[in-house]
């Protein structure tokens, strides 16, 4: 339980550096290839050696049989600082705060934040079927559909209790196709229309195609250390207002239509000093467009149940009302294994420091970034969240 | 509703047969209990002995308290199917030759969700009960069902593939020279098997039945002794095939302990008979049975063994027989991880003392041939793998379970 002690700021840390290797659909590299190329990119753009960074996290689902410490080795660093984040789309966040608090006390001066996954074309398959004991035990034999089919479920109840249509995901996927249409390696390269959403073929009802990621490799990752180290390393920093980290939320919720953000949502918004009308653009985890939705209503920018509602009285494109997953997300842009949990927030951080790879959200001063991860049997445990702002 | 199943056609012999897959089969240790219920036809999860929090999936400590006491309990089945889904694709071969295929959320009276396979007759929203089923890997799955029975409903592709129906199979029952052998002709006839082949050794030699069996709709009368190999190779060529279920009949019971009976002429017999008898079947028909787990509506499906219960605590009275019954168990299990890559299954039925000749000086309870069929038909219809026929038996498997060394003191008399 929450003491209800007010939590110290992150004030004089910075994230900065934001890095994304292209993805590609399949890759006959490893996951240690393609965070080698991240921390390479890292490297080379802060003019670092590797024995500089000092703090160094990594996410990762085919990086096994080797942890964090392995890699070290692999990599020729030595950090003070280690940490293995292997939460799939909650691992950004969780490094993100974890780093800037080592940062913050001294542990470590510059950490090094890195997700990669390899995608082999049996890879998918074999991530499955391992995923988790409860997965192994009393999912993956239920026609092995993985997450769809897990998702399907938690869509469906969704559906059958708010009302929410196929029309209302359908707007959140087309619109985020559009903000993905200028991200050269996003592996969907062409506009999504309501129809072709409308008429793809089921996957495990009610989702379809288009309510699917496509598995891919790459790499993404990010520095964090003090604001006067960024500025020494020439980099633009963006600053965190606020974050929060929750697992296993409401285990006595029969289904899932809310996340752990629902418990946390009033400590983010105080601790940041804002409410949700002051951010300028959203970055949900969508790795199905339902729990897009849920992270709407949960992060208070409608109630339980609205959400629905409030997808279609906006416009979700870049130079929409609500600018939401600017460069596509993972349904447009792919999911590179547990790089997909610092897709969301290496965008935010271009957004942030007007170096965008795709369009420029006009005026784009603070954003709302959250993560969502690990369906272990039957929902999604990790939910995290941060605000952040340009550097002033 | 269930659409009622259709007598399959004649097999196109230039057709490929279907390869059998099986569906993921790998589970915790703990996970386990749920197959140890599954075998027995039971709805068991564990229940925390100090919070009686019902838990799933199973764990190894409770999240209400974190108790490590969770023993395995039959709990109430009865919950609400809360959302479906049909899965449309799969990344696993067995599924993906079935598709499309229903799972569901249920919601249990006794608490947990439970991710569950869905018979066609289960609506969402509505009241279902669940059963444990082992499916074709031989593990534990849970299969939502509608609340009350409906039409044909064991005719459901989902629930056939968990079970082992007799219904529109091939049966070869090994003797039936035997009240065991002729009462299940006529049970597995009845269940609406489309032949029961029936083993007859020595025709010419005659035996009390043989015209009744005769009268039994289906029943077709093979030659065949399980202790002549040739005869055993012989008619697994000629009919192999087309069984899809064997029945393994052939008994020989004598009575007698290891040191009171003189020299090994009766225990070479019994072992020819039984243990000898239940290779060369297993030989001739095994690799068959394993090869044709997916072929179509008739698919082969199970080996029954029928089995003494003293297989599983010496008899003294009948100690030299109660040994060669282990010795078919022990053969049994063996043949469950041989045939389980076809998805065939290997249920041992454990019985009592029988209402026959052999068993004439014992006093009942006694279980009648009849009864012991009908059991092996049940059983079968529910996919089960292991089953306790009659008192005797069932007292025998719960004083196993409580204290064996007690058992074994107890039954010297």
């Amino acid at each position: 339980m929450r003491s209800g002690a007010t939590r110290r700021s992150y004030d004089g840390v910075v994230a900065c550096l934001p890095v994304t290797i292209p993805y590609r659909r399949y890759s006959t590299n490893s996951a240690h290839w393609w965070i080698g190329r991240a921390l390479h990119e890292i490297t080379k753009r802060a003019r670092l050696r590797p024995q500089d960074i000092d703090g160094f996290a990594v996410s990762s689902f085919t990086v096994g049989p080797d942890t964090a410490v392995g890699l070290t080795q692999h990599y020729g660093l030595s950090p003070r600082w280690l940490d293995h984040i292997p939460f799939g789309g909650a691992s950004g966040i969780v490094a993100l705060r974890r780093a800037a608090r080592a940062v913050q006390a001294g542990d470590a001066e510059i950490v090094a934040c890195v997700a990669g996954d390899t995608n082999h074309v049996e890879s998918f398959r074999k991530t499955l079927s391992t995923f988790s004991r409860f997965a192994q035990d009393a999912v993956y034999p239920y026609g092995a559909g993985g997450a769809n089919a897990s998702f399907a479920l938690i869509t469906k109840n969704y559906m059958n209790t708010y009302g929410a249509k196929r029309e209302d995901f359908a707007k959140l996927c087309i619109a985020q196709r559009d903000n993905a249409l200028s991200i050269p390696h996003a592996m969907m390269k062409k506009e999504l229309t309501i129809d072709e959403y409308m008429s793809a073929r089921p996957i495990a009802d009610p989702i379809h195609l288009f309510d699917c990621v496509m598995p891919c490799a790459g790499a993404e990752a990010l520095l964090v250390c003090g604001e006067d180290t960024a500025k020494s390393l020439d980099q633009a920093g963006v600053r965190i207002l606020s974050t929060v980290e929750r697992h296993n939320a409401f285990p006595t919720d029969p289904m899932q239509v809310r996340g752990g953000w629902a418990l946390d949502v009033d400590e983010l918004w105080s601790m940041a000093g804002l409410t949700s009308r002051d951010v300028d653009f959203v970055q949900t985890y969508d790795d199905y467009p339902v729990i897009s939705m849920m992270q709407l209503e949960d992060l208070g920018f409608c109630a339980k149940g609205e959400g629905p509602d409030f997808v279609r009285s906006h416009t979700l494109t870049n130079d929409g009302t609500f600018p939401h997953n600017t460069s596509g997300g993972q349904l447009s842009v792919g999911q590179a294994g547990a790089a997909g949990g610092f897709l969301g927030l290496v965008e935010a951080m271009r957004q942030l420091t007007s170096q965008p790879l795709g369009s420029q959200v006009p005026d784009a001063d603070v954003c709302l970034v959250s993560g969502f991860g690990m369906i272990n049997y039957d929902r999604g445990l990790s939910s995290c969240a941060a605000i952040l702002a340009r550097a002033v | 509703m269930t659409q009622p199943l259709v007598r399959p056609k004649r097999k196109n012999p230039l057709a490929r047969t279907q390869l059998p897959l099986t569906p993921p089969g790998v589970r915790s240790r703990t996970a386990h209990g749920l197959t140890a219920a599954a075998a027995e036809g039971r709805f068991a999860l564990q229940v925390c002995l100090d919070c009686n929090t019902v838990i799933y999936p199973p764990r190894d400590a409770c999240p209400s308290c974190l108790s490590a006491r969770l023993p395995f309990r039959d709990v109430d089945r009865e919950g609400v199917l809360i959302a479906e889904t049909i899965v449309h694709t799969s990344t696993e071969p067995y599924f993906r030759e079935r598709t499309p295929w229903r799972v569901g959320t249920v919601k249990l009276d006794a608490g947990p969700m439970v991710v569950a396979h869905l018979h066609g007759d289960a609506a969402e929203g509505a009241r279902v009960r669940l059963e444990l089923k082992l499916d074709k890997s031989g593990a534990a799955v849970a299969l939502a069902l509608p609340e009350r029975d409906t039409e044909s409903m064991a005719d459901d592709p989902h629930l056939r593939e968990m079970t082992c129906d007799p219904k529109f199979r091939r049966v070869l029952i090994t003797d039936g020279r035997t009240p065991v052998g002729q009462a299940m002709a006529k049970a597995f006839s009845d269940a609406g098997a489309s032949i029961v082949f029936t083993g007859i050794a020595d025709p010419w030699k005659p035996f009390p039945g043989l015209d009744s069996l005769r009268k039994i709709e289906r029943v077709e009368i093979v030659p065949l002794d399980v202790t002549d190999t040739e005869s055993v190779t012989e008619q697994a060529e000629q009919n192999g095939a087309r069984i899809d279920i064997v029945v393994n009949t052939a008994e020989h019971v004598r009575a007698g302990g290891v040191v009171h009976r003189r020299g090994l002429t009766i225990a070479r017999e019994e072992m020819d008979v039984r243990y000898l008898g239940l290779l060369r079947l297993a030989q001739a028909f095994g690799p068959i049975l394993r090869f044709r787990g997916a072929d179509g509506v008739n698919s082969a499906v199970a080996f029954v063994n029928l089995l003494s219960v003293h297989a599983l605590m010496n008899w003294p009275a009948y100690g030299s027989y109660s040994a060669t019954e282990a010795a078919c168990l022990s053969a049994a299990q063996c043949m469950r991880a041989e045939l389980r890559p076809g998805g065939v299954k290997v249920l041992n039925v454990f019985f009592g003392p029988l209402e026959t000749e052999w068993f004439q000086t014992v006093p009942p309870p006694k279980v009648a041939p009849e009864t012991l069929a009908n059991a092996v038909v049940r059983a079968l219809r529910q996919g089960l793998e292991d089953v306790f026929v009659g008192d005797v038996a069932e007292d025998i498997r719960q004083r196993l379970a409580i204290n064996p060394k007690a058992l074994e003191r107890e039954m010297a008399g």
